[in-house]
């Protein structure tokens, strides 16, 4: 019963032989098996990644979490109660493309959650502007998201999640767009904010020294159907930082999740067409 | 103003400079059409003794009523045809073929419906407007990104706010040319009807100056509808500009 991804102990989401298969788009084509079955425990406040070679699986995963889509088989469970193709409340998702609303304000954009949420004016004031002095945006309140980059597009997208102070964060590449210094900024940010927060994080990311930098644990996923073929501890301080990676243990984690993802990654670059 | 604002000035203004010029030295007979400036003379002498307000009240609320009805029926039907993909693959050449039916040979049916009102003119006006909104809230919606759709679902909105909240602005620059369109044909539906078969209406009061030989009153009241039609178009123009250069997509 217990797989790679399960651990004892009180578990903040659960989850059991999931498997997405895509029924086929066309009559003739073949359905896509894109996940599973895998299982995973997430423990409450812990900083978790995943790593896999593209198109295996992980925004399908993410998505399953998050309850925007129902596995075909298997289970989701999320502080004790089962996800099934609807998002619970208390789960922030950063995803993989610009999600940010074209014709709102940057402030506007970060006030969207709270406001649905129908939190008051002046709450939703404080928050909003605290997550742009966070994010590096205050001078920009005002600004419309195609007068930003990419990267900061991204980081309006983390500031509209994070002010509605989610207990489990799912990020989908959220660094894909920006430069490495960035990244390892942001990264340092991010940690931050999970201390503070004590949330739970599911970080997708390809880059496995954000990986190994951030987290806890990492998950390593086999080429498409993405299944987790190891489980990387790292046992970094809860108070730890981007300077970890000057950690002789750095390399090791590194060098292991490399050495567990190389074949797959090949074998996801093969079986390309 | 650009370069190419210029040339655009420039031309209509040479036009009417040119019509003015043939019409005041004769060439063309003033029985058939007057000079510009007599047009805008004529216009004026009618607006200041406030002789055609009831017939611009008339049609201005017409075409508005068309106008606000085309919209909101084109958004919501196009809202619902889009969310059933299979009635939507069954309308489809209906839509696209729609607009080779002359309307106007229902006209005398709809007054036998609804008698000689206001409402076979709007009915008209309607029809006219609706089905290019449909085809462009169907295309906008095609548009929108599935992660705003996503980012909805997160928030837990129901379908009505998904609609009005994130559809309606994300395919807003679909829209547009929607809207734009509703306008031109809420005015030709509404205009052309009242020149059928009305007792009142800008349209009416062009047939009936037409048919007393009162022609500066009829090029006044063309002029009128002229301008008009031209500064909803600019006003439109204005907004989706603005509004496509806040999104980068501005040409
Ligand atoms: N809606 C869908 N319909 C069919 N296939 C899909 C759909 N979404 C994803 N897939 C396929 O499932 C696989 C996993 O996709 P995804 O989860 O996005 O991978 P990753 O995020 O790891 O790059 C891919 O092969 C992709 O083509
Ligand atoms: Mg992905």
């Amino acid at each position: 019963m217990a797989g790679p991804g399960t651990r004892a102990g009180a578990a903040h989401a659960v989850l059991r032989g999931v498997t997405r298969i895509f029924p086929p788009a066309d009559r003739g084509q073949a359905p896509v098996h894109a996940l599973g079955p895998l299982d995973l425990d997430l423990a409450r406040g812990e900083f978790f990644a995943v790593v896999g070679p593209s198109g295996c699986g992980k925004s399908t995963l993410l998505e399953i979490l998050a309850g925007l889509s129902a596995p075909t088989e298997g289970s989701v469970m999320f502080e004790d109660s089962a996800v099934r193709g609807s998002p619970p409340d208390g789960v922030g998702v950063v995803f993989q493309e610009d999600a940010s609303f074209p014709w709102l304000s940057v402030w506007d954009n970060v006030a969207f959650g709270l406001r649905r949420a129908g939190i008051d004016s002046a709450e939703t004031a404080r928050r909003v502007d605290h997550a742009l002095g966070f994010m590096g945006l205050t001078g920009f309140a005002r600004a419309y998201p195609a007068q930003l980059s990419g990267g900061m597009r991204q980081r309006v997208c983390i500031a509209r999640t994070l002010v509605l102070q989610p207990r489990l964060i799912l990020l989908d590449e959220p660094f894909g767009a920006l430069d490495q210094q960035t990244r390892l900024l942001m990264g340092d940010e991010l940690l931050r904010l999970w201390r503070d927060t004590g949330a739970t994080v599911l970080l997708i990311t390809h880059a496995l020294d954000e990986a190994a930098m951030l987290s806890d644990r990492i998950g390593v996923m086999s080429a498409r159907p993405g299944r987790f073929i190891d489980m990387v501890a790292t046992g970094w301080p809860r108070d730890r930082d981007s300077t970890i990676v000057s950690d002789a243990a750095f390399g090791e984690v590194t060098a292991r999740l490399w050495s567990s993802l190389r074949g797959e990654s090949l074998k996801a670059l093969g079986a390309a067409p | 103003m650009t370069r190419a604002g210029w040339i655009r000035t420039a031309i209509v203004l040479g036009a009417i400079a040119a019509l003015e010029l043939v019409t005041q030295a004769g060439l063309v007979s003033r029985h058939t059409i007057i000079p510009p400036t007599a047009m805008a003379a004529a216009l004026w002498g009618l607006i200041a003794s406030g002789e055609i307000v009831p017939d611009i009240t008339k049609t201005v609320s017409n075409v508005a009523a068309a106008f606000v009805l085309s919209v909101a029926g084109g958004f919501v039907l196009g809202l619902l045809i889009h969310a059933a993909p299979r009635l939507r693959r069954a309308l489809d050449p209906l839509l696209a073929t729609y607009y080779a039916v002359p309307f106007f040979v229902f006209y005398p049916l709809l007054i036998v419906i609804f008698g000689m009102s206001d409402l076979p003119i709007i009915v008209i006006g309607f029809l006219f407007g609706v089905v290019a909104m449909i085809i462009a809230t169907l295309n906008g919606l095609d548009r929108v990104p599935r992660v705003a759709l996503k980012v909805a679902r997160l928030s837990r909105m129901d379908p009505v706010s998904i609609a009005l909240i994130i559809k309606f602005p994300a395919a807003t620059p679909y829209l547009f040319t929607g809207i734009k369109l509703a306008v031109a044909y809420s005015f030709i539906g509404v205009i052309a009807s009242e020149f059928i078969l009305s007792g009142a209406g800008l349209g009416f009061a062009i047939s009936y100056a037409y048919n007393n030989f009162d022609t500066p009153k009829m090029y006044a009241l063309m002029l009128f509808i002229l301008v008009s039609v031209t500064a909803v178009n600019m006003v439109l123009h204005t907004i989706e500009q603005r509004m496509l250069r806040r999104r980068g997509l501005a040409r």
